[in-house]
């Protein structure tokens, strides 16, 4: 129908300029109000029309009030008046006359003069009062449509003080024979109810009356009565229940006359309405529920229909169903229901799947979790309104862990709203999370602001956390949590930290980590004393770290890490830091000393000296302040250096700290180095220079333009070098094939994974009802996560060698959902659709087993079966890409894990296979995998849509994490546990650790000469060593270079007589630079890079690679 | 439903039908924000908007688009199909609508739409006995013209 809509309507401008067409002879051309029409769709510009609606205006008021007009003539004026009131002109003029028109005219003139007065004047316009009596005669004619158009006015406007005036009247028309003015009258009860509650309330047995009405069309109108006084009251009315449930059925069944079809989907205006009137009765009342459980399983049922109408009612009974009591039936199908709705390619199903999504997300998170990646996608969405919904659903299921990105997000958005509602109801938002969660959202503020924000900010934050708010209880929840938080900041990642968030830790820690019970000063003192280790931490960040551990210096372990950091900073360049280490020094060798603690700060001990001086004459103390004004009054010489306070010189000395060694070990390697440099000495860009010629000399400089050409001619990106591409040539098999996709995809998860933190434990526990299997995961709870902070703090394992990133390790946990796949090899209980399944799977073994010809069987339980092929388990988004050995882990009884990787170019994808060997299925199972030197994502494949906790018997469960490194280490290794339970047994772990050498993270790295000489200088982290020369023929450098390059991908940047430079990378983004030089048949390394121990580490492997050979 | 408006794709305003009580200035700004807010949008963007505290929803018919005000818990999806029921309805009484009938009869479109929603709620929703309501109606128009 809409396309002859559409026919039609595109000819309209034709029609319209061309007005003696015969198609225009219809549309009343001759009419005034067509002549009127037309002069306006003729005009140019506003102020013609202005001038031309005027005119008419003034002939329709000349018109109006001449006694010669007729009624009908009237009719034609009040259509031309309601036509201009369209335009936006006022014809008050017009009202009264309209009023008359209905009183006076015709039927035919009335139905004009009702409409005029319906769309000229609202309920509490005065004029209205002169409309009573008209409708008082209408309603009691016994000409049909003159009641219908009375009653139609009245259920649109009614004067609320005379609704007792005609009150009488319109009940009696519920007992019209007709049931159009049934039905009507219905209405115009239902309005009197909305403006004048009070006033209808002795009629409430009618309307029951009207609900069982003969005429379903009756039956309908009486509905929106109920639904208003069940909103008010559902109380009352849970009696009817059984009879709304009993008209659902009859209309989902079919029952009703056909006329009420709408596209033969049945009467679905009453559908949707009793569907409503349902939810608010079952809403928090069980026994209610029940009674409608069968018949909105036959209304999803039967709505399967794929139209927009089915679709509504679909809608509508999902949420019904998630507002009443739940079954677990029906909120399965509704589940799926929402999520055809989610996934569904048109954008309104998928902003109603969005919508629904925020709907029953507090009852049921997992269903967010299950869509996930829709919902990443949705985020970015070019609509603004799905962006805005999807925001929505992302604000209810902010938890501790996820506030951060949330709160990232809507300010994204307000960003770019322009929409002021939106802006205050975000902003609204915004703020209440900040509420909630003070902490994750400052936390977000200051990792985010960095060293860019306000040096008051964090002042004022401290400030707040030491004056507390009313009650000594919140403070002490409030400081509890924020020194929990920071705990596990600072075994996460310190590093990516800005200074001045590190220095508001530092002091919160020294403060207040006394209020966690669990947690050790000393605990606190290895983790500030990591701050002061660590690269980039300024001096005055440290000068703060320091000052925090004399507050906490007490006790035995304490007293050895003072000692180290006395030892390590007493000999320090900057003085502060020197005094700093030595007061903590003295302080934590003397308990006396420290527990005396307090300090007179009114220095009350100096008062008899003070009075001394002041009495020989000395000038009274004046705050720095006050002197520096008076100083700039009397426009004295300019003091400023000196007048800087002292925090502000601690960061220019740091300048210079950070700069000092870098300088110095570059100007000591260049002097210590034999390539030709005739620079000795001079100014920092002289040796800039210098460096740049040494190249230059070599010849650099003649080869430079053909390879610039030739680089030009083969690959159109300057970035890559024409060795470059033999090197992708002859690697290619190790390489692995960098798509787009995969790194897109990867984002996309890293987002998911920040979203989605923390959902599905929750949803474990609301909906299934089930305990936790471990306890207290949840920041937001102070006392659980001191806990689990302490817990692992003790584990000597964590405490030693790795910082275990607690909030890694949470995220794992709760994020985990596993891929399970069918197994492949026929198990007695399989049910009979495994047997299409495991026809893929042999096909799928049978391909596999020609490209992995050494795929390794697990061989450590003979009994297990050996068909089992555990890389046709892999996740798809990686089965493409070549993996690396399948190792086995560990295994028990009842369970086999074993892991591979898979080299991406931007980070290591490792896949952990659970292979359940038992004869019964694993439950509650988590895997936990962590590591100190790692970062490890939990990645979810988009195969899965729900995040599974069981293994089924003989089957697999396979978990992908994407892994980059945090710090180099020559084997980086991957702590995991495994927690599952048998069904009726006890739950059980099994731990396991993997290691990965660090050379499963090089990549190598693309860069030219230039940008490698500039690079060369701005890394300080070096080492050297001479390496093994691989003798072979003629070019034993090059063979060298080939070997490493092959071994460990490294990228060979050029070769220039006997020197080489190399390049790669670890991922993601840590250069490290290598420089080679052929000396006395050894081969000369210099390594560089801005990460500590990468040199050294990645020297190591270089040494391996070149025995192995 | 609070209000409904049809207009079209320059912006000219069709058809108006307010169901709650606003003074005509709001009326006025409402349609225009409205209107504008509507025309930006793309043909492939939802048919959904959320305004102020209302949810919009519009569709576009040819040169026409039509605009309803809804309350938030209302169904999107059923209003959508309010708005092509009443399409539909114009379409059959005036056989094969278009823009202009609905311009130089909209006193005609106003009848319809009367008989279809009643106080903002869908009163009678099968077509052939609006059209009956109508035609009754009308044919007493005819009878007293010629009487």
């Amino acid at each position: 129908m809409s396309d002859v809509v559409e026919k039609t309507l595109t000819a309209l401008p034709s029609l319209l300029s061309l007005d003696s067409q015969p198609g225009s002879a219809k549309l009343s051309s001759t009419s005034k109000l067509g002549n009127l029409i037309r002069g306006i769709t003729e005009l140019t510009s506003k102020h013609e029309e202005e001038k031309l609606i005027q005119r008419e205006l003034t002939s329709i008021k000349d018109q109006v009030s001449s006694p010669n007009t007729s009624m009908r003539q009237m009719k034609e004026l009040m259509v031309r008046a309601i036509y201009c009131e369209m335009l936006g002109y006022e014809a008050s003029f017009s009202y009264i006359h309209a009023i008359k028109l209905a009183q006076q005219g015709s039927v035919l003139d009335k139905r004009v003069g009702y409409l005029a007065v319906s769309l000229f004047l609202n309920e509490s316009h005065e004029l209205l009062l002169l409309l009573v009596n008209t409708v008082l005669k209408d309603l009691q004619s016994t000409n049909l449509i003159e009641v219908c158009m009375a009653l139609t006015v009245v259920s649109q406007m009614f004067p609320k003080d005379m609704i007792p005036a005609i009150l009488p009247l319109v009940e009696d028309k519920l007992n019209h024979p007709k049931e159009i003015i049934r039905r009507k009258a219905v209405l115009a009860l239902y309005k009197f109810y909305l403006i004048a509650p009070n006033q209808v309330q002795h009629i409430h047995n009618k309307f029951r009356k009207a609900l069982c009405d003969k005429d379903p069309g009756v039956m309908t109108a009486s509905l929106h009565i109920y639904l208003q006084l069940i909103k008010e009251n559902s109380e009352g009315y849970k009696d009817l229940t059984a009879s709304f449930v009993t008209i659902l059925k009859q209309v989902v069944g079919g029952k009703l006359p056909m006329d009420f079809n709408y596209h033969s989907v049945p009467a679905p205006w009453l559908q949707i309405q009793l569907l409503r009137i349902l939810s608010l009765l079952g809403k928090n009342d069980q026994s209610t529920s029940e009674i409608m459980y069968e018949v909105l399983d036959e209304s999803l049922r039967r709505a399967e229909m794929n139209h927009n109408i089915t679709y509504a009612i679909l809608y509508e009974c999902v949420k019904c169903i998630y507002t009443i009591q739940p079954k677990s039936e029906l909120l399965e199908k509704a589940a799926k229901c929402i999520g055809n709705f989610v996934l569904s390619p048109k954008i309104n199903l998928k902003y109603l799947g969005l919508k629904a999504l925020t709907y029953v997300v507090q009852q049921d998170p997992k269903l967010a979790l299950q869509h996930q990646m829709t919902i990443i996608e949705c985020l970015d969405h070019p609509d603004l309104i799905i962006k805005r919904e999807t925001l929505e659903l992302l604000f209810r299921i902010t938890n501790g862990q996820n506030v951060t990105v949330i709160v990232e997000k809507m300010l994204d958005f307000l960003r770019i709203s322009k929409d002021d509602y939106t802006t205050i109801d975000l902003v609204g938002k915004v703020a209440e999370l900040a509420e909630k969660y003070p902490f994750e959202t400052m936390n977000t503020v200051f990792s985010l602001g960095g060293d860019m924000m306000q040096p008051d900010i964090p002042n004022s934050f401290l400030k707040l956390l030491s004056e507390g708010f009313d009650s000594d209880e919140e403070d002490r929840k409030l400081r509890l949590f924020a020194v929990d938080s920071y705990v596990s900041l600072l075994q996460s990642e310190p590093n990516k930290l800005p200074q001045r968030f590190l220095q508001v830790i530092s002091w919160v820690l020294g403060e207040y980590s006394h209020l966690s019970a669990e947690l050790e000063p000393a605990t606190v003192m290895t983790l500030l004393s990591k701050l002061l280790d660590l690269k980039h931490t300024s001096s005055e960040t440290k000068s703060w770290v320091l000052m925090a551990m004399t507050k906490l210096c007490e006790g035995g372990v304490a007293i050895s890490v003072a000692q180290d950091i006395y030892e390590t900073h007493s000999s320090s360049m900057d003085t502060v830091l020197r005094q700093r280490a030595q007061e903590l020094q003295h302080l934590s060798q003397d308990s006396e000393l420290y527990l005396m603690g307090g300090v007179d700060s009114s220095l009350s001990f100096l008062d008899g000296f003070v009075s001394e001086a002041l009495a020989a004459g000395a000038a009274p103390y004046k705050p720095p302040h006050q002197r520096q004004e008076e100083l700039a009054q009397a426009k004295a010489l300019s003091l400023e250096p000196y007048s800087l306070s002292l925090p502000i010189s601690m960061s220019s000395c740091s300048i210079a700290d950070r700069q000092s060694p870098t300088l110095m070990s570059m100007s000591s390697g260049l002097s210590g180095d034999s390539t030709d440099l005739s620079h000795k000495g001079g100014s920092t860009t002289l040796k800039l220079d210098g460096v740049k010629r040494v190249w230059g000399r070599e010849g650099y400089l003649a080869q430079r333009e053909p390879v610039e050409e030739t680089a030009q001619v083969e690959v159109p990106s300057p970035l890559r070098s024409p060795s470059q591409q033999a090197e992708a040539d002859s690697t290619q098999s190790q390489t692995p094939t960098p798509t787009v996709t995969p790194e897109l995809e990867q984002d996309k998860q890293q987002l998911a994974s920040s979203l989605f933190v923390g959902l599905g434990s929750q949803s474990s526990v609301c909906l299934m009802g089930k305990s936790d299997p471990t306890p207290q995961r949840f920041r937001r709870k102070a006392q659980g996560r001191a806990s689990s902070s302490g817990a692992s703090e003790k584990t000597p394992t964590s405490l030693g060698s790795t910082p275990s990133p607690v909030d890694n390790l949470l995220c794992n946990s709760l994020l985990d959902s596993n891929l399970v796949s069918e197994p492949t090899n026929q198990t007695p209980q399989a049910s009979q659709s495994l047997d299409t399944t495991n026809g893929n799977c042999h096909e799928e073994l049978t391909d596999v087993k020609e490209n992995n010809p050494s795929l390794i069987h697990n061989n450590e339980e003979p009994d297990k079966p050996k068909d089992l092929c555990l890389s046709s388990h892999l996740p798809t988004e990686l089965s493409g890409l070549s993996h690396s050995e399948i190792t086995p882990l560990c295994s028990n009884q009842s369970v086999n894990l074993s892991a591979c990787h898979v080299q991406k170019e931007d980070s290591l994808q490792l896949v952990i296979f659970i292979f359940n060997s038992s004869d019964s299925a694993l439950q509650q199972m988590q895997l936990q995998v962590d590591s100190g030197e790692l970062k490890v994502n939990y990645c979810l494949s988009l195969i899965t849509d729900s995040p599974v906790e069981e293994v089924r018997s003989h089957s697999v469960a396979v978990c992908h994490y994407s892994v980059t490194v945090k710090r180099p280490s020559v084997h980086v290794e991957v702590l995991g546990m495994l927690s599952y339970q048998l069904p009726g047994g006890t739950p059980q772990t099994i731990q396991f650790s993997h290691k990965l050498p660090l050379t499963t993270f090089i990549r190598p790295l693309t860069l030219s000469t230039e940008e490698y000489g500039s690079m060369w200088l701005a890394f300080s982290q070096d080492t050297k060593q001479n390496l093994t020369l691989i003798n072979d023929d003629q070019d034993p450098l090059t063979t060298t270079l080939n070997v490493l390059k092959k071994k460990l991908q490294l990228h060979v940047v050029e070769i220039i007589g006997v020197e080489g430079i190399v390049a790669c990378q670890l991922v993601q983004d840590q250069p490290c630079l290598m420089h080679c030089r052929v000396h006395a048949g050894t081969l000369a390394v210099w390594l560089r890079s801005p990460v500590p121990d990468l040199p050294d580490c990645l020297l190591y492997h270089c040494q391996r690679a070149l025995q192995e050979h | 439903m609070q209000f409904m408006l049809l207009f079209s794709r320059q912006g000219k305003l069709r058809l108006q039908k307010w169901y709650v009580p606003l003074s005509d200035k709001e009326k006025k700004k409402i349609t225009r924000e409205l209107v504008q807010t509507v025309l930006a949008r793309k043909p492939k963007m939802c048919s959904f908007l959320e305004w102020r505290d209302l949810k919009i929803v519009y569709k576009r018919y040819a040169s026409l688009y039509f605009c309803c005000a809804i309350e938030d818990q209302d169904n999107e999806l059923i209003t959508l199909e309010i708005i092509h029921r009443y399409v539909e309805l114009l379409d059959k009484y005036f056989g094969s609508v278009c823009e202009l009938d609905i311009i130089f009869n909209f006193e005609k479109a106003y009848f319809i739409l009367d008989e279809f929603l009643l106080g903002g709620e869908a009163q009678e929703t099968s077509k052939k006995n609006v059209l009956k309501a109508i035609e009754q109606a009308d044919l007493l128009q005819e009878v007293s013209h010629v009487g």
